[in-house]
């Protein structure tokens, strides 16, 4: 070999060269994705939307479907006070639209509630008013999030579905199943807290609660706490809301 | 899955010597990674609670690994010594980000299902210990059937405790395209006034342990090879 590989020299040089070029090559490919990838985001978070409500979606095809049934997008402040309603197509590039707001980085900053806007989704399917409620928690590993819609009476579950990021396989993971999930249909958000709870598996249940699984204890009463923290928030834009809509 | 691999390889590469070929049986049994050299021990106990996650691991470390030897075998020569555990690294760490971002754009549903995983390849023991022991040695041919020779053992243990914890844990498999697939008939089950219970522990991670030691137990009991001396 002409040069010596191992002097300090070529060591800190080969370390510069790798360092720079693996970031580049990095930075680069996470830039051209990015759009992609927003894309992909948008969607998911539309199908999830669609799925709170009970309404099938693929991948592809959400976008339209996602503006027959999501009437109005509103976005709410802490006190419950409507902020913005915007209807119509999304707009991806606009900070302004309900839709773009990102509940899971807004839990993340820990930022006082009193500086946020919460997102709400009024639905109309098959004749009947639903509000679609963004929820965002801690699982045991990672962040829980999803989506619980309320009837027209801002009270009764139509539905919810929930996913995760890294919670455990076979225990916490099965919220995105549909044996947790769909228990939530019927149960109701109670007008004083605590609005809702997740209950340890097997435990008895009442109208404001449903079971929890058995082995993801920790996930489970993550679920519970993300709904009723969330409700909390949101009832007070419904008590407040017109009835007229009732 | 794995014998289409396999003999695809040993087809395309028939002018390999056997010592060569070697490479690619050795760690199915002899220097198994997991029971023999107690490598990857870490995601073995983590994702083998359902076969269908089994599966996604093992193509994943499958592909990382092939990428690491090769690229790290290619740069053998270059490689200053006194860094070379971090080269290899940022080799896999590398590898392992480009997969995550390319999916994530191009194939979304299939990076949610590996999402937890991509950590896990980064920590994958099995792979930093045939790039530090194979792959910084030889040349790139036999590095590329080194890591399907490893990802291979790695692979069929995975699987195996998979499927024992599942059937055990859930007393069901389930497998995409398949649905659920059963073994005992639901009357058996305590719930529907039967005598059977899922066995909850299998889902836990010793059992997992358990399940290898189990393994590593019968592969000795076979091959007296294995048992050391003292």
């Amino acid at each position: 070999m002409a040069f010596n590989k191992n002097s300090n020299g070529y060591t800190f040089l080969f370390a510069i060269v790798m360092v720079v070029l693996v970031g580049a090559i990095l930075a680069s490919l996470s830039l051209s994705l990015k759009p992609l990838q927003k894309a992909n985001e948008a969607e998911k978070k539309m199908m999830n939307i669609l799925g709170a409500i009970g309404v099938p979606s693929e991948r592809g095809a959400v976008e339209s479907v996602f503006a027959e049934y999501v009437t109005e997008r509103i976005s709410i402040d802490s006190e419950g006070r409507q902020v913005n309603t915007m209807s119509g197509e999304v707009d991806p590039t606009n900070a302004g639209d309900p839709f773009n707001i990102d509940v899971q980085k807004d839990f993340r900053s820990k930022a006082p509630a009193s500086e946020l806007d919460f997102p709400l989704f009024a639905c109309r399917k098959d004749g009947q008013d639903l509000y679609v409620v963004p929820v965002v928690g801690k699982g045991l590993w990672g962040p829980i999030w999803g989506y619980v819609a309320l009837e027209s009476d801002m009270e009764t579950i139509h539905g919810a579905v929930f996913d995760h990021k890294t919670e455990t396989p076979g225990l916490g993971a099965e919220i995105k199943e549909g044996f947790f999930q769909t228990p939530f249909k019927g149960k109701k958000i109670s007008k004083v807290a605590p609005h809702f709870a997740v209950v340890k598996g097997g435990a008895p249940t009442t109208e404001y609660s449903v079971d929890g699984i058995t082995g993801g204890t920790i996930t489970s009463k993550g679920v519970g706490e993300m709904v009723d923290r969330t409700m909390g928030i949101y009832l007070k834009f419904f008590q407040s809301a017109p009835k007229a809509q009732k | 899955m794995s014998t289409e691999t396999t003999t695809a390889v040993e087809k395309k590469e028939s002018l390999f010597s056997k010592k060569n070929r070697k490479l690619l049986t050795d760690p199915l049994d002899d220097s198994n990674p997991i029971t023999v050299q107690v490598l990857g021990i870490c995601s073995a106990l983590a994702i083998t609670v359902q076969v269908q996650q089994a599966v996604i691991m093992s193509l994943a470390v499958l592909f990382v690994m092939i990428g690491g030897n090769v690229i790290v075998s290619l740069m053998r020569n270059i490689i200053p010594d006194r860094i070379r555990i971090i080269v290899q690294l940022v080799v896999i760490a590398s590898l392992v980000i480009i997969v995550d971002e390319v999916l994530k754009a191009y194939s979304p549903d299939i990076s949610e299902k590996l999402s937890v995983f991509v950590g896990l390849i980064i920590t994958n023991c099995i792979i930093m210990g045939r790039l530090e022991a194979f792959a910084l040695g030889n040349k790139p041919g036999p590095a590329m059937l080194d890591a399907v020779g490893n990802a291979m053992g790695y692979a069929w243990i995975l699987l195996a405790v998979a499927l024992v914890r599942e059937v055990f844990g859930s007393g069901a498999i389930s497998f995409p395209g398949m649905g659920q697939v059963k073994f005992l008939p639901d009357s058996w089950f305590y719930a529907n006034g039967g005598f059977y219970e899922n066995n909850n522990l299998m889902i836990l991670p010793p059992m997992a342990l358990v399940t290898v030691g189990v393994i590593i137990w019968i592969q000795r009991a076979r091959n007296r090879s294995l048992i050391e001396e003292n």
